[in-house]
């Protein structure tokens, strides 16, 4: 394999099924690694913060799943676009395998956050331009599982959610700014976001050892179920068939 | 492409022409849905003048998702759409009459009519203007964006739920806008602004809009 390999590689879904088999159990170890420091330099080392008391420790997730959320989304919009436009199944494959967990980091975000609120701005929503921007980016999410979902013909299914992806994508950045604009003009929430004034170094370091867990839990999750989505949709090939009879003498 | 474009116009301003109650049904929602919320608010003045701006632009946005579903449909069922994508002429000429013919049946009579609602909601006459301005400019939006959700969910089972699924999300600026301009006005600022938004909206909806809705015209009809 090593004297071959090319660019398109991995663009084979027998090649893509076995290197994720192969690097998924790695990345579940590293999330359980950097999940484990991570909370242990959260909970443990970092220090109370002096005007939030405990409850900014819920940064150390809230965090990272919020960055997370935003960056699938793009991720998922590249590789459906790739697929699209060079009829790559692979990378088709990918972009729905990315969208769940895109979506439930997303949630996750919205839910920290809520239970974030409460304690230090006393209620659990505020349409604070991020949290309404971050709501929409998982209607964004949900539209896509749908219409990929609703369509059964799986080459329609991928096209019209990479078409679906790239019109959002293209929006990202015109609801965000239309939101910021609205809330401004609004002068509802008096409550900033930005309020973090400076990090101590651990609480930096656990929210970036954290970061790195959530990034290795996106791998091996989304690897997972590619190689599900890949088995599925390949089933009649010869390969497929091999791998069920592997599977059932062993 | 001109040609084309005036045929598909015209046939679809014609077969609105030939079932008026059809073609009246979304305005019919608009205002209905509208008297709704004075009954689930309470009647008070002050409320209401408060509310009015987004409660307008959210029954247009949700009266324009409903009367684009079927804007491909028929087409689609009797073969006339796959004849129309085969003409030699691009796809983009299609979507664009099939969004000009929908917002002159369907958005004009919004526009019409939001005024007289208005005035069920105690705006003034100002704030009546910079709806309709805004709505003049945001109906389009709507229109174009809708057209390509039925382009998108073109034959789907649950096409109607998830069409508004899809298209919300990418609506949202121009309710944020349309609806903060008559705001903007009833606190005595300038909704100028709100108006150039709205406006640079419009363009880039019109310029990308019809082509994607092209595409997945393409898409859904392979």
């Amino acid at each position: 394999m090593t004297a071959g390999m090319r660019l398109f590689t991995f663009a084979a879904p027998s090649r893509f099924h076995a290197l994720a088999g192969r690097f998924t159990p790695w990345f579940w170890l590293a999330t359980f690694g950097f999940a484990v420091a991570g909370l242990y330099v959260g909970f443990i080392v970092a220090p109370v913060d002096a005007t939030q008391g405990n409850a900014y420790r819920i940064i150390f997730l809230h965090v990272p799943a919020a960055w997370m959320s935003m960056l699938l989304y793009m991720v998922m919009a590249f590789w459906a676009a790739i697929g699209w436009a060079f009829r790559a199944k692979m990378a088709s494959m990918l972009a729905r395998a990315i969208a769940p967990t895109g979506a439930m980091f997303t949630v996750l975000a919205l839910w920290s956050g809520a239970l974030w609120g409460k304690p230090s701005w006393g209620a659990w929503w505020v349409w604070d331009a991020r949290l309404t921007s971050e709501l929409i980016l998982l209607f964004l999410y949900l539209g896509y599982i749908a219409l990929v979902e609703a369509i059964d013909d799986p080459r329609r299914a991928d096209q019209a959610g990479a078409l679906l992806a790239l019109v959002g994508a293209i929006n990202v950045p015109v609801i965000y700014f239309s939101v910021r604009w609205w809330n401004t003009l609004h002068q509802g929430a008096t409550i900033s976001m930005t309020a973090a004034p400076k990090m101590a170094s651990t609480m930096l370091t656990a929210m970036l050892l954290m970061t790195l867990a959530c990034w290795a839990y996106a791998f091996a999750v989304v690897f997972t179920r590619a190689r599900a989505i890949i088995v599925e949709r390949e089933q009649h090939t010869a390969w497929v068939s091999e791998l069920a009879l592997a599977a059932k003498g062993a | 492409m001109r040609a084309l474009f005036l045929a598909v116009l015209l046939r679809d301003l014609r077969l609105a022409a030939r079932r008026r109650i059809d073609a009246l049904l979304p305005l019919v929602f608009f205002v209905v849905a509208i008297s709704l919320f004075p009954l689930g608010v309470g009647p008070e003045p002050q409320t209401l003048r408060h509310i009015a701006p987004g409660v307008v632009w959210v029954c247009a946005l949700l009266a324009t998702m409903l009367s684009v579903q079927h804007l491909y449909a028929g087409d689609q069922a009797d073969g006339s759409l796959e004849q129309l994508l085969l003409a030699p002429q691009p796809a983009v000429t299609v979507a664009a009459a099939k969004c000009v013919a929908h917002w002159l049946v369907n958005g004009w009579p919004l526009i019409v009519a939001a005024p007289l609602v208005g005035v069920l909601f105690d705006l003034s006459g100002p704030a009546l203007r910079s709806l309709v301005i805004g709505l003049l400019l945001g109906t389009p939006v709507l229109s174009l964006l809708g057209g390509l959700g039925a382009a998108l969910t073109l034959g789907l089972r649950s096409g109607g739920m998830l069409l508004i699924l899809i298209v919300l999300p990418l609506a949202m600026p121009a309710l944020i806008f349309g609806a903060g301009a008559v705001s903007a006005v009833e606190s005595g600022e300038s909704a100028a602004g709100h108006y150039s938004l709205l406006g640079a909206l419009l363009i880039a909806t019109l310029l990308g809009a019809p082509l994607a809705t092209a595409a997945a015209l393409r898409i859904s009809t392979e």
